[in-house]
């Protein structure tokens, strides 16, 4: 039924009709509305065969995850941001056990500064953990995933974060048809575990691995990882009979005909791009815009065809790899590697900074004409910068950037005062 | 792995007193045991965690009828029991991580409930420092959600795997790696460490209890105990370290009786946060015929000896004997 429904909520009620059957819960923004829902669809008896754990941290909620799935049960759990990090050691460690647990990560900005807006630093970070990486567009497109990421994550035995743009798509009321049950029952099997803990077949799981052996556990998660690559799309086929939606499962183009310049991107900002191209197109310039679902495992193949005829490449990037510029540049870079072609990486969003049209269009504008540098920070206030950098010349105990940077923004203090009053 | 093992001495009294009747006897005694941790794993001799690990589960194993899963936290026990291909566990067993053994066992626990497998039960252990260290948080955790979990900590007193480093469990005085024996105020500092039994009891959880690798017998009986209740359970089992406590493998167990006689380690059973048994001490020793026994305490026997220190953890060892209301056994 299509609905109008908030996109945690379409979420909560999609992961619902998946049937998991440990949730571990622990509230961070922007994901708290997941878990919030899931608490009332498990409390009030409308999903039943589910534990629901208030667990103590997200470090806790991924370990149990871990035990939960390792006892054979479908498991899910939701987190962001901070709470992301916190679960670090714990997120390597499900993948690295080849558990297909199913996380969303309703992306969220990693602070000092703290900072609960949307952009893709935290699962960013993670890109190397071992779990496939899946990015929504949209609401439904969310929605949609996380039916996609249990299939996935149980036929492979890896863990799939699916990652939604926190505030901007979990907090956003749009038309989505939410999966029923019927047709998840239809398209995604019940968990058949490969490996679980079973008092008539016991197994130790977890043993110390040395050099004689480690090298070839973690090429395995690799394999599986390129296994995948082909994994998806047969899935989102399967997925698209069972729904009538269907959506490349690796990669997603839209106008990329004769495109001159693609500009690739991941999640919701794709949105904006599409409206910002339809006009520049209107214009007669060819640009074309290719969004990356899956970013773990990588597509280099899809990547490198898509972009096989353009002769310019723009990757706007919701992260920033501090000292070098952006990851997803580099991937795409990678993929481009038989045939070169000028790659301008641009820094937005960060923070929750809104990316605009206007802005979007200037800087299409600007790298088609190529006067844009290989990096770019869009719509950075270079004015609060000097000031800042200004400051740091003039006196050694300039005070903490970020408080000195927020008062220049608030207009107050002196901007002529260096440092603190001793 | 479905080999059948032959235990050389059960059934005969090597193991057992014989003036008990056979179902008084210890789990280890009996011919048809299992065996959770079987021989040939890489613990140091004399370890008292691996006697304590292979009694506790034993006993676990014969209280939930052969259907245990055990969810080890990183340490020793993880380590010296699974050189891969060759594992001592002898049912399902489960490492994650360092810290996160008691929220691992909770999953577990929830998966076994929802799968309707509330016979096969889950029984996590740690060292100390996974424990009252690294662990604290999800073991709280797992302690107020009231997990249908049997907790059980191997208190050696410090981390031992990594080369004998002070935990949270190391005693005032101690030598340790990053206590040293130097200085004005050699080994671990005065008025610092964690009693993780009374934080557990203050959680209010169904069962607490304390035991020794001295008493067996007793350690057993305190897991069939355990077994025979649902909900967040927490053991706390002092295992002397022949290495890190500067002792002969020979006297692991004489060690851990020393602790007990001597008032600074107290056996007790504590329901629901109240206490419920205290076991009482058969012939109380002064604490020094516990410390000079351990080199880790040797600086306190130098030439002068360390006679303040000494006397401080004499009124520890007081102080917990009052606490609990240990009696002494008069024969």
């Amino acid at each position: 039924m299509r609905q109008q429904i908030e996109g945690s909520q379409a979420v909560a009620r999609t992961v619902a009709a998946c049937r998991p059957q440990v949730i571990c819960a622990y509230p961070i923004s922007p994901q708290t509305h997941i878990v919030e829902t899931l608490s009332r669809l498990v409390q009030s008896g409308a999903l039943t065969g589910c534990e629901y754990l208030n667990v103590d941290s997200e470090f806790a909620a991924m370990s149990a995850a871990i035990g939960a799935s390792a006892a054979g049960a479908r498991t899910y759990t939701a987190t962001a941001s901070q709470g992301l990090l916190y679960m670090v050691e714990a997120v390597y460690n499900a993948s690295g056990l080849g558990l297909p647990i199913v996380m969303t990560v309703a992306n969220r900005a990693i602070g000092a500064p703290i900072n609960i807006w949307n952009d893709h630093s935290d699962a960013m970070s993670q890109r190397d953990s071992g779990w496939i990486q899946l990015y929504a567009e949209d609401n439904q497109h969310a929605a949609d995933l996380h039916v996609q990421a249990y299939r996935l994550a149980e036929e492979v035995s890896l863990p799939v974060m699916v990652c939604m743009d926190g505030f901007i798509l979990t907090h956003a009321v749009e038309e989505v048809e939410v999966p029923d049950a019927e047709q998840v029952d239809a398209f995604l099997p019940p968990y058949d575990p490969r490996q679980v803990l079973d008092p008539d077949e016991p197994v130790s799981i977890g043993a110390m691995v040395g050099p004689e052996a480690f090298l070839e556990v973690r090429y395995l998660a690799h394999l599986r990882q390129m296994q995948a690559l082909a994994t998806i799309p047969r899935i989102a086929a399967d997925f698209a009979a069972v729904t009538g939606r269907h959506r490349d499962g690796l990669v997603s183009r839209y106008r990329m005909e004769d495109a001159d310049l693609v500009v690739v991107a991941l999640g919701s900002v794709l949105g904006t791009l599409k409206d910002t191209v339809d006009s520049l197109r209107d214009e007669g310039l060819p640009v074309g815009v290719l969004g990356i679902t899956s970013f773990r495992p990588f597509p280099l193949a899809a990547v490198g065809e898509a972009l096989a005829h353009t002769s310019r490449v723009l990757v706007l990037e919701k992260s920033l790899a501090v000292g070098i510029g952006g990851a997803v540049s580099s991937n795409v870079r990678t993929a481009l590697a038989a045939r070169p072609v000028p790659t301008t990486t641009v820094i937005a969003g960060l923070g929750g900074r809104p990316i605009l049209r206007s802005s979007l269009d200037t800087v299409i504008r600007g790298t088609l004409a190529g006067e844009v540098p290989d990096l770019f920070f869009l719509d950075l206030k270079t004015d609060l910068v000097e000031r800042e950098v200004a400051r740091m010349r003039a006196a050694r105990r300039s005070g903490p950037a970020a408080e000195n940077i927020l008062r220049d923004v608030a207009g107050v203090g002196d901007p002529h005062a260096v440092g603190r009053p001793r | 792995m479905n080999e059948r093992v032959r235990f050389y001495q059960t059934g005969s009294f090597a193991v057992r007193n014989r003036l008990l009747p056979v179902v008084d006897a210890s789990v280890q005694s009996d011919p048809g045991r299992s065996n959770a941790i079987t021989s040939g794993h890489r613990a140091c001799q004399g370890c008292g965690e691996a006697l304590g690990a292979r009694y506790a589960l034993d006993a676990a194993m014969r209280a939930a009828d052969g259907r245990v899963v055990a969810v080890n936290a990183t340490g020793c026990l993880e380590v010296f029991s699974t050189p891969y291909p060759e594992t001592s566990w002898q049912i399902p067993w489960l490492h994650s991580l360092f810290g996160n053994a008691p929220a691992v066992a909770s999953g577990v626990a929830a998966a076994l409930r929802v799968r309707g497998r509330e016979d096969i039960r889950v029984v996590a252990q740690a060292g100390d420092g996974g424990t009252v260290d690294i662990g604290m948080g999800p073991l709280s955790g797992m302690f107020e959600r009231n997990d249908d979990v049997l907790f059980i900590c191997y208190d050696n007193e410090a981390y031992m795997n990594t080369g004998v480093q002070r935990s949270g469990a190391t005693p005032p005085g101690a030598r340790t790696m990053t206590t040293q024996a130097v200085g004005p105020h050699p080994g671990a500092p005065f008025g610092q460490g964690k009693d993780l039994p009374r934080i557990a009891m203050a959680h209010e959880i169904p069962y607490v209890a304390t035991a020794t690798v001295a008493d067996l017998r007793d350690l057993e009986a305190k897991v069939t105990t355990a077994m025979a209740l649902r909900g967040a359970r927490y053991l706390h089992v002092l295992v002397p370290c022949p290495l890190g406590w500067g002792t002969p493998g020979h006297d692991t167990i004489r060690v851990a009786r020393l602790a007990t006689e001597s008032g600074l380690f107290p056996v007790f059973e504590a329901h629901h946060g109240e206490i419920t048994t205290v076991t009482p001490i058969r012939r109380r020793v002064p604490v020094t015929d516990y410390l000079r026994v351990q080199k880790r305490y040797a600086h306190l026997f130098g030439d002068p000896p360390a006679t303040a220190e000494i006397a401080r953890i004499q009124e520890q060892a007081d102080r917990t004997i009052r606490r609990y209301g240990i009696t002494e056994v008069t024969v």
